[in-house]
């Protein structure tokens, strides 16, 4: 499957989480608990007015984050 | 399955814990009703809210709100609070006997992960299913015996905001008996919990720790990144060896260390979810994501975020000017009463100039306070304040804050005191403390009389390119480096005195619902009560200190200007001259820039005493006011005192300059300590300082000084 970044997805494509590659552990630590665990289905609504941030669904809830950090979630794109 | 009971808990203490928006708050008025009180944990901007709780059989206990939290795993100090007192770590507030865990029942994924973490605690606790009618709405019907099962824990359906499950709640929590030797439910691939449980028994040896906080000593030994470094000082040589030795081992085998135990709690939670919750398949929109689709859009997202943001603007700028106008003519008849009933003197000039004036000032800010927690209560409960901070996230990251600090500086417009206290949203106390230094420097209404006072009076009539009006030009200006500088100064201050990472934008979209009314308004008493409280007693002590100085010591037979003239505030305008003259300002202005300390506007009427005008506040005396500046002529030089270079300087300097008591007591309530209020008196005063004297320099050099 097609190994991309979340921030690449445009809205309403969907993947499952392959893994989280910022090194700051912190951030990794909160995308994880936040549920952007390996294996986690996930798709993108859509992306705020101005551009950034994003926002996804994920485990039946919507979560928004930027896109520097969304570049570091890497997602095995659904063929759409 | 059975709750190993081994004792009895006497329920004194109980915590709520839970998710932000898992509807914890309405739960904890539920469960409390009107009885309860906010204060500040010690030395930390975290508030505290207690209430009490009546439990079967009239015994009564104390309910702790915590602050909403994703996971025992501390990163902000809201949730290093809520980690600390669960553990029974905090000096400050003892451990709870029990604690209800609120699980948002339509996010229940994500809302088990904190549960999944108290439950390796082994301490008594309860978990209330809440909102399950939004649940059910979403298609998701959850099995409240088999949750309970795979949980081991009692579980109890409610539905906050109606009042359904509160008694059974109640019973629950009364009926907690407390849990050991509990088998922890989730597990990690064998190798990890294998050098796991090695770890633990060394943990005990070396650090006599019990079984509960030796595995949790473990696991962040073993997956955090950062603990070696952390926790050097912290235990034995031997066992930092071991855990050496254990990294290298689990991440040869390429076992993500971090991510290993996060999965295994999803996994474990996964399973439960499997066995006890259904989720029907819906594909219609929800009504939440309808509204989205607007409220987020590309073009309506804008017109919406404006239209709000204009109402709330209009309502703190000019209708709460009605009401604060009827309080502020209340005590002038009261004064005047006091007048009229006292014989003269110095006692009755007290009452009047120095205590009422400051109870006026205290309470006139009221209206305000309240308007704006209306609406900030209402965006909360809606839902609809973390769609701004969407929408404005972009712009605000540009000088390095969050999307939620837009909504406080747009605040400070009308007055930086709700502004500041509006900043409670704000999560990271980095940007939250950036955000409430830089809100001041954007011009609030007390500064537009003095604005409008100085540009009547010395800014020509004349217009730019034919349509643009000068003295509007200018107000305009005033206002654009009063919001570019607050920017700025935001921006400089994450470079520098408050770097840290950037502001972590992983926020929670919860589902638009119907506010609850009581929950709102129970939040503008709480706030109005701790603004009346604590800043009230500042300002107040401030306005007596101020009138004191400005009427002693006494000279008989004099005009109120020369008695203002040998007043302490008098003679300190006069003393600071050599300090404001490369200003451009006079110690009359001095006297005015001192006299302002109270409110800015203040400037206005001590102008007015100066130069012997009655009545400055209405047409006819702001006119004659404006005259008598115009026709001052300083004695030494023989030149105008006033020019509009002056009057501009004079400008720049309210725009800049920290001349609010009341928001400085505001800040020290905030903040808990008299350093940043310290702080940003003088950093706003030496911007203003520098700023002005450049403007006035400039200004001379282009010929402006006459």
């Amino acid at each position: 499957m097609n190994e991309v970044t979340l921030s690449t997805l445009t809205p309403g494509e969907r993947g499952t989480i392959a893994r989280i590659t910022t090194k700051t552990s912190s951030v990794r630590q909160r995308l994880m608990e936040m549920g952007l665990t390996k294996g986690t289905a996930i798709e993108l609504i859509r992306y705020a007015p101005m551009g950034d941030p994003i926002e996804v669904r994920v485990k039946g809830y919507r979560l928004s984050l930027r896109k520097l950090e969304a570049e570091t979630v890497l997602v095995h794109k659904e063929p759409s | 399955m059975t709750f190993e009971t081994v004792k009895q808990v006497r329920v004194r203490y109980v915590a709520l814990i839970g998710n932000p928006n898992c509807g914890k708050t309405t739960l904890f008025n539920a469960l409390t009703g009107l009885r309860q009180k906010v204060g500040n944990y010690p030395g930390v901007t975290v508030e505290k809210k207690e209430g009490r709780l009546t439990l079967a059989g009239n015994s009564e206990a104390t309910l702790l709100d915590l602050p909403g939290t994703y996971s025992l795993n501390a990163t902000s100090p809201d949730e290093k609070i809520a980690t600390d007192i669960l553990l029974g770590r905090a000096e400050h507030t003892q451990r709870p006997d029990v604690v209800v865990c609120v699980v948002d029942a339509s996010n229940i994924e994500r809302n088990l992960y904190l549960v999944s973490q108290i439950l390796d605690r082994q301490i008594p606790v309860v978990v209330a299913l809440n909102m399950i009618d939004v649940a059910e709405e979403a298609g998701i019907e959850v099995d409240v015996k088999m949750l309970e099962r795979e949980l081991g824990v009692p579980v109890v359906a409610t539905i906050a905001n109606k009042g359904i499950g509160i008694n059974e709640l109640k019973e629950s929590i009364a009926n907690a008996q407390s849990r050991t030797a509990q088998k922890r439910p989730w597990s990690m691939p064998a190798l990890v919990e294998e050098e796991c449980g090695e770890l633990v028994g060394l943990l005990q040896q070396y650090h006599k720790l019990n079984e509960n906080s030796a595995f949790d000593e473990a696991l962040t030994l073993l997956t955090s990144p950062e603990a070696l470094e952390e926790h050097r000082d912290r235990f034995a040589p031997e066992l930092l060896a071991h855990v050496q030795k254990d990294h290298e081992r689990l991440d040869f085998m390429g076992i993500d260390r971090q991510s290993v135990v996060v999965e295994a709690r999803y996994e474990w939670i996964k399973s439960v979810c499997g066995k006890a919750v259904t989720q029907a398949q819906t594909s219609a929109l929800s009504t939440s994501d309808k509204l989205d689709r607007v409220f987020t859009h590309r073009i309506w997202g804008f017109v919406i975020f404006v239209g709000l943001m204009a109402l709330i603007f209009q309502t703190i700028f000019t209708w709460a000017t009605v009401p604060m106008d009827l309080i502020g003519e209340g005590f002038d008849s009261i004064g005047n009463h006091i007048h009229e009933v006292m014989p003269a003197g110095d006692l009755r000039d007290l009452l009047i100039n120095g205590g009422l004036a400051g109870v006026a000032a205290v309470v006139t800010f009221l209206p305000q306070i309240l308007f704006l927690f209306l609406f900030l209560g209402l965006l909360e409960d809606t839902g609809y304040m973390a769609r701004a901070a969407f929408i404005m996230d972009r712009l605000m990251s540009k000088v390095g804050l969050h999307g939620k600090s837009f909504i406080p500086m747009l605040s400070s417009f009308a007055c930086a005191i709700p502004g500041i206290m509006a900043t409670r949203t704000i999560e990271s106390p980095k940007d939250r403390l950036v955000t409430m230094l830089v809100s001041p420097l954007v011009s609030c209404s007390a500064r537009l009389p003095v604005y409008a006072l100085l540009i009547a009076a010395f800014i020509p009539h004349d217009h730019v390119l034919g349509f643009l009006s000068l003295p509007a030009l200018t107000l305009l200006s005033m206002y654009l480096l009063g919001l570019v500088m607050a920017l700025s100064m935001a921006w400089l201050f994450k470079k520098t005195l408050l770097r840290g990472a950037a502001p972590l934008f992983i926020m929670e979209l919860p589902p638009y619902k119907l506010p609850s009314l009581k929950s709102v308004l129970l939040q503008m008493w709480e706030r109005s009560k701790l603004f009346l409280k604590n800043a009230g007693t500042i300002i107040l002590g401030v306005s007596i200190i101020l009138w004191f100085l400005a009427t002693y010591p006494r000279v008989e037979g004099v005009t109120p200007a020369e008695q203002l003239q040998h007043s302490f505030v008098g003679k300190a305008g006069q003393l600071i001259e050599p300090v404001i003259k490369p200003l451009g300002f006079d110690w009359k202005i001095g006297i005015g820039i001192i006299a302002s300390l109270l409110q800015r506007e203040v400037f206005v009427s001590t102008m007015g005493t100066i130069y012997n005008i009655q009545n400055s506040d209405d047409e006819s005396g702001s006119l004659s006011l404006q005259q008598q500046m115009r026709n001052d002529i300083d004695p030494e030089t023989g030149l105008p005192v006033w020019t509009a270079l002056t009057a501009i300087c004079v400008m720049v300097y309210y725009v800049l300059a920290m001349q609010c008591m009341s928001t400085l007591a505001v800040l020290k309530r905030e903040t808990n300590s008299w350093k940043w209020p310290l702080f940003q008196l003088g950093y706003m005063t030496a911007l203003a300082y520098v700023v002005t004297f450049v403007v006035y320099r400039v200004g001379l050099l282009w010929g402006f000084g006459v």
